[in-house]
């Protein structure tokens, strides 16, 4: 009997749920653009350098170029179609529009999950590289404009946008943590 | 041949030891080891380490046992025109007449001078980290210093991980000096690049006297060509009570530079200077 080459998967996207059948070595990225036409995921480097891709598994931010759509059956995925409320825009996104977190475009759905998820770990006290003392005594260290590019260092921007990036971030942290 | 995503195994806890170290299971990613407190209170290095590895992303994803298994290789290794070593036993180095301006300064042999780039594992060097596997045959256990194979002649060999084994986890051994401990790591730009120097150090003073310290250099070649067994990446001054930093490293006088990296000797000795300063002044406080 032939090895089998592929496998069938159901992938539970934005609170949907999708059979497919793909190629083992097929990645979630491919499977989202290729497969499910959802292509507001985008691919940068296909190879874990750029963020492009990046998307929530299970609430986390990963890269979906170096993840196996296999691997992804039984999580639940967020992908930039699935993060505003209907018709009302994620507060990330909204602050992207304001402070004009963007040029072209092209990073802006990774830089825009990526965020999503980044604020919640700071807000659950993550510590990051730019943290000076890392011990859980110090407490959660300010989301200061060093932090948050330490903290979306994963996301490049080759238009170089990242001024207002950093601003877009901060003022979204800023309006969540109001809302709580 | 079947396809198995190890990441699903229950292997995913931080525990105590019963004699006060921890025991990180191999699955824990990057993230949850970097933000658990028992590790930032105990051995801050070595949350500071993996934060200062990858990205976000990435750390949400890659695992203890994966990060330590990253292959050692440079850009020649898949670049296919080129002979390696490590790719096609007996073919050449082709980074040691080429481009190694990022290579490895301690370990390496004439026959690959590609970097371990793990940060995780420079602190885990230095807290005396011993891995856990298990394979058909039973469980085991490696020190990391006895876990990276030394390069010799040999650099398609990497580690003494018996053939089909699965990282269970690693430990680490009670080591009161690690609550004063620090990573630094030195990269080309600000941030998400691997380090071309780092190094974990670790001082406790009482009463104005030093009592140990502890290095650890990266990023390093696992196993040391030349001088001797230690494994990589670096683990500087053992355990050695002294009046006055800086010790004299042994692993730095070693260290054997191509033309284009000899840089480097220079950027690890000032990072133990700066280190060990920032600790010192950290104590007097
Ligand atoms: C853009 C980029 C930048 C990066 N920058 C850094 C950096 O600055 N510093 C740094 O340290 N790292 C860096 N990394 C490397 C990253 O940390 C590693 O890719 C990651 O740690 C690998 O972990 P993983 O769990 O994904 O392993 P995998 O890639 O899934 O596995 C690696 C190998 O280990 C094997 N393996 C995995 N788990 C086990 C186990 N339990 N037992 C036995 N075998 C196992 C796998 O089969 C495979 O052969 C970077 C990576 C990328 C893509
Ligand atoms: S340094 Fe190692 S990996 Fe790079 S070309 Fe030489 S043998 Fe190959
Ligand atoms: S496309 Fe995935 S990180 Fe660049
Ligand atoms: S806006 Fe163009 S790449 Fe970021």
């Amino acid at each position: 009997m032939a090895p089998s080459t592929t496998s069938a998967l159901t992938l539970n996207i934005n609170g949907e749920k999708h059979t497919l059948s793909v190629d083992h070595r097929t990645t979630l990225l491919d499977a989202l653009r290729e497969r499910l036409d959802l292509t507001g995921t985008k691919k940068g480097c296909d190879q874990g350098q750029c963020g492009a891709c990046t998307v929530l598994i299970d609430g986390r931010r990963a890269v979906s170029c170096l993840q196996l759509a296999v691997a992804a059956e039984g999580r639940e995925i967020t992908t930039i179609e699935g993060v505003a409320d209907g018709d009302r825009l994620h507060p990330v996104q909204q602050a992207f529009l304001d402070l004009d977190g963007f040029q072209c475009g092209y990073c802006t759905p990774g830089q825009i999950c990526s965020a999503i998820a980044m604020i919640e770990e700071h807000a659950a006290g993550w510590p990051s590289a730019a943290t000076e003392d890392v011990r859980p005594e110090a407490g959660v260290p300010e989301l200061t404009a060093e932090e948050i590019r330490e903290r979306m260092s994963g996301n490049l921007c080759r238009c170089g946008a990242y001024v207002s990036i950093v601003q877009a971030v901060a003022e979204a942290a800023r309006a969540e943590e109001e809302a709580v | 041949m079947r396809l198995v995503d190890v990441r699903e195994l229950p292997l995913d806890g931080i525990e105590s030891t019963a004699d006060g170290g921890l025991r990180i299971g191999a699955t824990v990613t990057n993230s949850d080891l970097a933000a658990h407190p028992e590790v930032r209170r105990r051995y801050p290095a070595l949350a500071q380490a993996v934060l200062a590895g990858a990205s976000g992303q990435l750390r949400n994803m890659a695992t203890v046992g994966g990060n330590l298994l990253q292959r050692t290789r440079c850009g020649y290794f898949t670049d296919l025109s080129k002979p390696c070593n490590k790719r096609a036993p007996g073919t050449g180095c082709s980074a040691v007449e080429g481009e190694h301006h990022n290579h490895a300064i301690l370990g390496a042999t004439e026959h690959c001078v590609a970097i371990h780039p793990s940060d995780m594992a420079v602190a885990l060097a230095a807290f005396d980290a011993v891995v856990t596997y298990e394979s058909a045959d039973g469980t085991g256990q490696l020190p990391l210093a006895a876990f990276y194979l030394p390069v010799g002649d040999t650099p398609h060999l990497e580690t003494a991980l018996p053939a089909g084994a699965l990282i269970t986890g690693v430990i680490l051994p009670p080591a009161p000096v690690a609550a004063h401990s620090r990573y630094r790591k030195v990269r080309e730009r600000a941030s998400y690049a691997f380090a071309i120097g780092s190094i974990t150090g670790a001082l406790d003073v009482r009463d104005g006297v030093v009592r140990e310290v502890r290095l650890a250099f990266g990023p390093s070649r696992p196993g040391r060509g030349g001088t001797g067994g230690r494994a990589g990446p670096d683990r500087g001054a053992r355990r050695t009570p002294r009046r006055s930093p800086p010790p004299r490293s042994a692993e730095l006088a070693a260290a054997r530079p191509l033309p284009h990296n000899a840089y480097k000797v220079t950027l690890l000795r000032n990072l133990v200077v700066a280190l060990l300063t920032e600790l010192t002044e950290e104590a007097a406080r």
